[in-house]
């Protein structure tokens, strides 16, 4: 599975929605998820990818669609 | 080594309920609950001051302890919602309870400054004696400057609480705490002189989310305790959703969270004190039981602290 695809199963899982996203959508904009489902998206997302995510770096606008997760993920 | 000898509260007869907000902001009431749990708030009237709450909840506390505020070594105030610049509502608190020559020290860092006053006080008394320690928020000043242009605005209520702390005698000891700050997001979390307050609120809740889990596993595990050992935990009444969220990482029933943010929305810093106050009316520290406290505002600052009823 590529990364976005992996991504995009978080995002599912998180929000128990089916709704599909363009990856450049706002996932937050767009409904998917809000403000209390973000931390369990970063938590996700260090589990699947084995990485750990430092506070400083916990800017919502890097999470806020699925491009910018896998920006954020190939800095890492 | 710190005893805690009583809590203390004072709020303003005026209750704001959804109802009469959800009409100004232009939500409904069940969206205001829905989204922080609160379902009314305290509204000063306009000619109400920081200092009038802080009198009244440390006079509550010093009642509650049995002591005379002339037996008082030191006195910590902690308010985010002061009008001026400089001098601090301290020295003025200090004045207001007939204090003379007693250090009157201001701890002006929002909603995590009632754990950061109290942390601060506990470390003093063994130069200072006996410590109070009080909080206190005009919070409905700033949510007016912007109702119906903020969410947030919905959120916050007024109110003070107070602590008093003796080096040697109480009815729980600290036994231990830690205090952490990191200004990487600042400005996420601002409040300017005059100015809505500024929050983002995604930015609050990723943040609070994983360093108020963390900060109390490091304070437990310090002492070999795990969340599950605590009896209680006193928490800064932000959110409903926030407290709920910080119980379930803990893994420990959300029952142990002492809630009463329904009643009085978010009073920031004050919201800690209140809350230990009326924990405290409802049974407070047993021999022996842990009980928890923490805190996260602006600044970020936050952190936490370990009690033991003695």
């Amino acid at each position: 599975m590529d990364k976005q695809a992996r991504i995009r199963s978080i995002i599912r899982q998180v929000s128990k929605k089916q709704v599909e996203v363009a990856p450049d959508e706002s996932l937050f904009d767009s409904g998917l998820l809000d403000s209390f489902a973000l931390p369990d998206v970063v938590s996700a997302i260090e589990r699947e990818f084995g990485v750990s995510i430092p506070d400083t770096d916990l800017n919502p606008r890097k999470f806020d669609s699925i491009e910018r997760i896998e920006a954020y993920l190939e800095t890492r | 080594m710190a005893f805690i000898q009583s809590f203390g509260a004072a709020l303003p007869p005026r209750i704001v309920t959804n109802q009469e907000l959800a009409e100004m902001v232009g939500k409904t009431p069940e969206w205001i609950r829905n989204v922080s749990g609160i379902e009314e708030r305290r509204w000063a009237h306009d000619g109400a001051s920081v200092i009038d709450l802080a009198a009244d909840a440390a006079l509550n506390a010093l009642a509650r302890a049995g002591r005379k505020a002339s037996e008082i070594g030191i006195l910590l105030v902690s308010s985010g919602t002061w009008e001026r610049q400089f001098p601090g509502p301290a020295a003025q608190v200090a004045a207001r309870l007939g204090l003379e020559e007693v250090p009157a020290l201001d701890i002006p860092v929002a909603s995590a400054g009632g754990l950061f006053a109290l942390v601060t006080g506990s470390e003093l008394t063994r130069s200072y004696g006996p410590a109070l320690v009080v909080a206190s928020e005009l919070m409905s000043r700033v949510a007016r400057r912007a109702l119906g242009e903020s969410g947030t605005s919905v959120l916050f209520g007024d109110g003070a609480g107070a602590c008093v702390l003796d080096p040697e005698r109480g009815v729980a000891r600290v036994v231990g705490h830690r205090l952490a700050s990191d200004g990487t997001f600042a400005g996420d979390l601002a409040l300017g002189f005059e100015q809505p307050l500024s929050m983002n609120g995604r930015s609050v809740i990723l943040q609070a989310s994983r360093k108020i889990p963390r900060v109390i596993r490091q304070v437990l595990e310090r002492w070999s305790l795990r969340p599950a050992d605590m009896a209680a935990f006193l928490m800064h009444q932000a959110n409903q959703n926030l407290i709920d969220r910080i119980a379930d990482a803990l893994e420990v029933d959300r029952g142990l969270f002492f809630s009463n943010i329904r009643h009085y929305g978010n009073t920031s810093s004050a919201s800690l004190l209140i809350a230990a106050s009326e924990w405290a009316d409802q049974g407070g520290f047993e021999k022996g039981q842990r009980v928890c406290m923490a805190a996260f505002g602006a600044g970020f600052h936050w952190g936490a602290a370990l009690l033991e009823g003695c």
